[in-house]
């Protein structure tokens, strides 16, 4: 049966078709974690429609022992259970690979394969004689296929079992619908399939210590611990997810008691140029603010973005990027507004950002965001993407230190006010480019007329052309000094190599994972993740240390190459680009072939 | 020169309030608004009122969009902090700024363009919001910094000075707020101190957001003859529906007064407003006979002045959204960050 099989243990991939909004994203998860808790080390990309009911939706799960989590290039398993996109399903099976259908109707014969075997379960046939009631049957269909993959790939059903019981707790005739579903698809699989199949799991230590979480509800984590106390937002697909998580945490750790007095305040504005403008005002006023929007968000923000910067007020601004331009794919990833939020707004404006790559930087980079937005009193950008801030990933547990106390910067209070002759809000005394400020409500000297007009050291309107500039002038300056400060560059040099790969955000992952295929394959390569901007020292050393240079990313205009031309003044002749931007997560066999062809591309 | 700050000049004999100030502390540089602009009496009735309900200048924060009206901030209580913002958008700056520290009291000058184009939407969302804070629409159905095109607040057939006649419906604020559930909703003159100071007064006092529609005439492009938002026109067809004062909550209420019905609300926060002359069918606390009234003048030609409408029960954003009573801004950061341990436990859920 199994003929043309490769035999693999904790090394393979599964995809789940399925219809959306009919539960299959709580199997799906259910699974993941299932095979995550076997310590087996595991990815998950959710691949999802804009839609709530009725649409194809796919997840994909990578087993990996080694520990890979970039999107999966092939499929061992395909778990067909949409008869609307069998054709693409079936396509999708690798040859010698394994194709789970619900048989309870036959299989259009057209999409048979010789290459691929196919399993038939009748799960909808199963759940209708067991369950009651139409939504009930949906829902356990779903749950159904993960029994039966529990048999075919030894899923330890001990741990699903417990995962229900944690999920479930109390609800006890859901915790027993989801286990005899279980029970069908396993003792069906176990009858009827040889089982296991070569493609199988065996519990493992792959995964240590790890936790299991997406980038949203890390960055909502670090707007908590960072002692972020408004956020405002307009509900937007990939971003919603962040406040979302930000509400779930501040209703555990910000209220006393159920009805109790909040120590936060979330805004759900108008639009996004509201949002903005609530972060904005909020910020102003002393608190630590954010905003979790997405490109088109973004481009709304664009006019406030310009204020805050040039009225130096910090704000935590989130890019949870997803597919442009316009509308554009609103569930699909991509690295689309490396641009536009280097410059965004009208007249010269520049920015802070910062690009986190999993998680846990999510996590960490947002208190990072906090800190440096009051230190440079400036907006700060923590630019992620659909696929970091939606998609499970594994990663590192979390740490943080109780010393940790927030850098608010320079604010001056009363007292210091007090002793002063005069005030004058943007006067740069230590010669940083970073003027003191005072916060509304603390002394009588203290007050100013925040404008976004023209402004001179003092705080006073101007049109004279030397006062203008003089402050504008700072501002270059202050964020020249910036660039030393913020989180540097992550570098792998390979010794003796002339190739170095840029790679930016949610492209590391196979990036890695291509520089080790290259690496078996004879081909070193020097890394260079960019993790902030303005860009330091270090980027443009390894830019000038290596003479193969390849930049790594996802949109169609190279856009981190012509960040980096114009930054440093390396041209883009000197810099070669591998691009994909097809709205999916970046595969290690795209990364192989790109450098690939690049580097014939210089040697012939 | 585009700055002019006020020569310092103090008359020992000026009247100082409960804090001890004088109307001089309570002003801030010197107009460049058009000499004889209304804009200028709404800032002096501002100083006014809050030199007389004994508010400390810092304790303010003053904010605006864009725009003749928005420029004004900057002439009145210098010692406050002030945020003069982007278009249309002063509403959401002002709600963050409240959102973070409840403790301030916030007033936002806007203008017929800045709030009822391009910042319709915001102003709606603020009194939806019921943010609480005084918001002035100094209104004058024109465009002056760009030199004399129709706001959405002109009336239907007024002439511009370039001689069109508009043929758009206006938008009127008070109809809008009174619609969207504003809870303090006010119309007055900006030649007519005596009405707008308690007007000012008791909005300041108001939990909630209170919107304060000021006529307020644009001498340069907008006072001629043809134009409805002119000063002749306006004290032409103008009428006083109801007068208010407003009276701090420890004051005794001594003023008797002769003529009409007297209507006395508690404010929720302290503090009583007195409406005087009340007509017989009117309520000043009832939103369907205030706007049926308004209707019935409008038909007539008049333009209502006074405190139209008063919510007692006015609950603000943040007692909708259960606030903590400390500012967000004066928590210590031990109450914001839940901690290691707290951190260690929830990693063990993402097991």
């Amino acid at each position: 049966m199994h003929g043309n099989a490769v035999a693999s243990v904790n090394q393979f991939a599964i995809k789940l078709a399925t219809v959306n909004g009919t539960g299959s994203a709580s199997a799906n998860g259910l699974l993941m974690q299932a095979i995550f808790r076997m310590g087996v080390p595991v990815s998950g990309k959710n691949v999802f429609p804009s839609n709530i009911q009725g649409l194809p939706t796919w997840y994909e799960i990578r087993v990996d022992r080694y520990g890979y989590t970039a999107r999966a290039q092939e499929f061992d398993v395909v778990v067909a259970m949409n008869p609307e996109s069998y054709g693409r399903d079936v396509a999708e099976v690798r040859p010698g690979g394994y194709l789970i259908y619900d048989s309870s109707w036959p299989l259009d014969p057209a999409l048979a394969r010789d290459d691929v075997t196919f399993l038939g379960a009748p799960l909808a046939r199963m759940c209708n004689e067991y369950f009651e009631g139409a939504r009930e049957r949906i829902l356990m269909k779903n749950i159904a296929y993960v029994g039966v993959l529990a048999a075919l790939i030894e899923l330890d059903l001990d741990v699903v079992d417990t995962m229900l019981r944690e999920r479930f707790g109390k609800k006890e005739h859901l915790m027993d619908s989801n286990l005899r579903a279980i029970r069908l698809g396993f003792e069906f699989a176990s009858e009827n399939f040889e089982c296991p199949l070569p493609v199988r799991l065996e519990t493992m230590d792959g995964t240590g210590d790890a936790i299991m979480i997406d980038g949203n509800t890390a960055a909502a984590l670090g707007c908590i611990y960072a002692g972020a106390s408004v956020g405002a937002w307009y509900p937007i697909t990939p971003a919603t997810s962040l406040m979302d998580a930000f509400l779930r945490f501040c209703r555990r750790y910000r209220e006393n008691g159920e009805d109790g007095e909040r120590r936060y305040c979330v805004v759900q504005a108008e639009d996004e140029l509201a949002a903005a403008g609530v972060a904005i005002g909020a910020g102003w006023m002393g608190a630590r603010a954010f905003t979790p929007t997405s490109g088109p968000g973004i481009s709304l923000m664009s006019e406030f973005i310009g204020l805050a910067y040039y009225t130096e007020v910090p704000v935590v601004f989130f890019d949870i990027q997803r597919t442009g331009p316009s509308t554009g794919m609103p569930t699909r990833t991509q690295q689309g507004d490396l641009l536009t939020v280097a410059y965004a707004s009208h007249g010269d404006t520049k920015h802070i950002a910062l690009f986190p790559a999993d998680p846990r930087e999510c996590f960490e980079l947002t208190v990072t965001a906090f800190d440096l937005a009051d230190r440079y009193q400036t907006p700060v950008f923590v630019v992620s993407d659909l696929d970091i801030g939606m998609n499970d990933w594994m990663c590192e547990r979390f740490e943080w230190h109780d010393e940790y106390r927030p850098d608010r910067g320079k604010i001056l209070g009363a007292e210091e006010l007090e002793q002063l002759e005069a005030f004058y809000r943007y006067l740069d005394v230590d010669g940083d480019g970073v003027c003191a400020r005072t916060l509304p409500g603390v002394h009588p000297k203290g007050a100013y007329l925040t404008r976004g007009s023209g402004h001179d050291r003092y705080g006073r309107y101007t049109e004279d052309a030397e006062k203008y500039v003089d402050v504008v002038d700072r501002l270059t300056r202050k964020f020249a000094n910036a660039a030393e400060h913020l989180p540097e560059p992550v570098v792998e040099l390979a010794p003796g190599s002339s190739v170095g790969i840029i790679t930016i955000g949610s492209c590391a992952a196979a990036v890695r994972e291509g520089i080790d295929r290259l690496t078996e394959a004879d081909i070193s390569a020097s890394l260079l993740r960019i993790r902030s901007f303005p860009f330091s020292a270090a980027v443009t050393d390894f830019l000038e240390t290596h003479d193969q240079l390849l930049v790594i990313e996802m949109n169609r205009d190279a856009q981190l190459r012509r960040l980096l031309t114009l930054e440093t003044g390396v041209p883009e002749s000197r810099m070669g680009s591998i691009r994909y931007y097809g709205g999916f997560p970046m595969t290690a066999d795209q990364v192989v072939a790109g450098v690939m062809k690049e580097l014939e591309g210089v040697t012939a | 020169m585009t700055f002019i700050a006020k020569p310092e000049v103090r008359h020992p004999g000026l009247p100082t309030n409960e804090l001890g100030l004088t109307t001089r502390d309570y002003e801030g540089v010197m107009s460049t608004l058009c000499a004889g602009c209304g804009h200028d009496s709404v800032t002096a009735a501002l100083i006014e009122a809050f030199f007389e309900l004994g508010i400390a200048p810092h304790r303010v924060a003053k904010l605006s969009g864009i725009g003749c009206s928005s420029k004004t901030p900057a002439y009145f209580l210098s010692q406050a902090h002030g945020f003069n913002s982007v278009h249309g958008r002063m509403p959401s700056i002002a709600t963050g700024a409240n959102a973070a520290n409840r403790d301030l009291i916030y007033v936002g000058i806007s203008g017929d363009g800045d709030s009822l184009s391009i910042g319709l939407g915001q102003l709606c969302h603020a009194i939806r919001r019921n943010i609480n804070m005084l918001y002035i629409i100094e209104n004058n159905g024109v465009y002056g910094l760009t030199k004399g095109q129709f706001s959405a607040s002109a009336d239907v057939g007024s002439l511009s000075k370039r001689g069109d006649r508009n043929p758009l419906a206006p938008i009127d604020p008070v109809a809008l707020a009174l619609g969207m559930g504003g809870t303090f909703v006010a119309r007055s003159f900006s030649g007519d101190k005596p009405q707008l100071v308690p007007i000012l007064k008791a909005g300041l006092a108001h939990p909630g957001f209170a919107l304060v529609d000021v006529i307020s005439p644009c001498v340069t492009f907008n006072d001629h003859q043809g134009s409805t938002k002119s000063y002749l026109f306006t004290r032409q067809h103008y009428h006083e529906a109801v007068s208010a004062d407003f009276v701090p909550m420890l004051d005794e209420i001594e003023t008797e007064y002769g003529e009409g019905r007297t209507i006395d609300v508690t404010v929720h926060g302290g503090g009583v407003v007195r409406f005087r002359k009340v007509p017989e069918e009117y309520d000043p606390t009832d939103r369907d006979t205030v706007t049926a009234y308004l209707g019935e003048r409008h038909q007539e030609g008049e333009i209502v002045t006074g405190l139209l409408f008063l919510e007692p029960e006015s609950s603000d954003y943040h007692a909708l959204k259960k606030t903590v009573a400390t500012p967000l801004v004066d928590l210590p950061f031990e109450e914001l960050c839940p901690g290691r341990e707290q951190l260690e436990e929830l990693m063990n859920e993402f097991r």
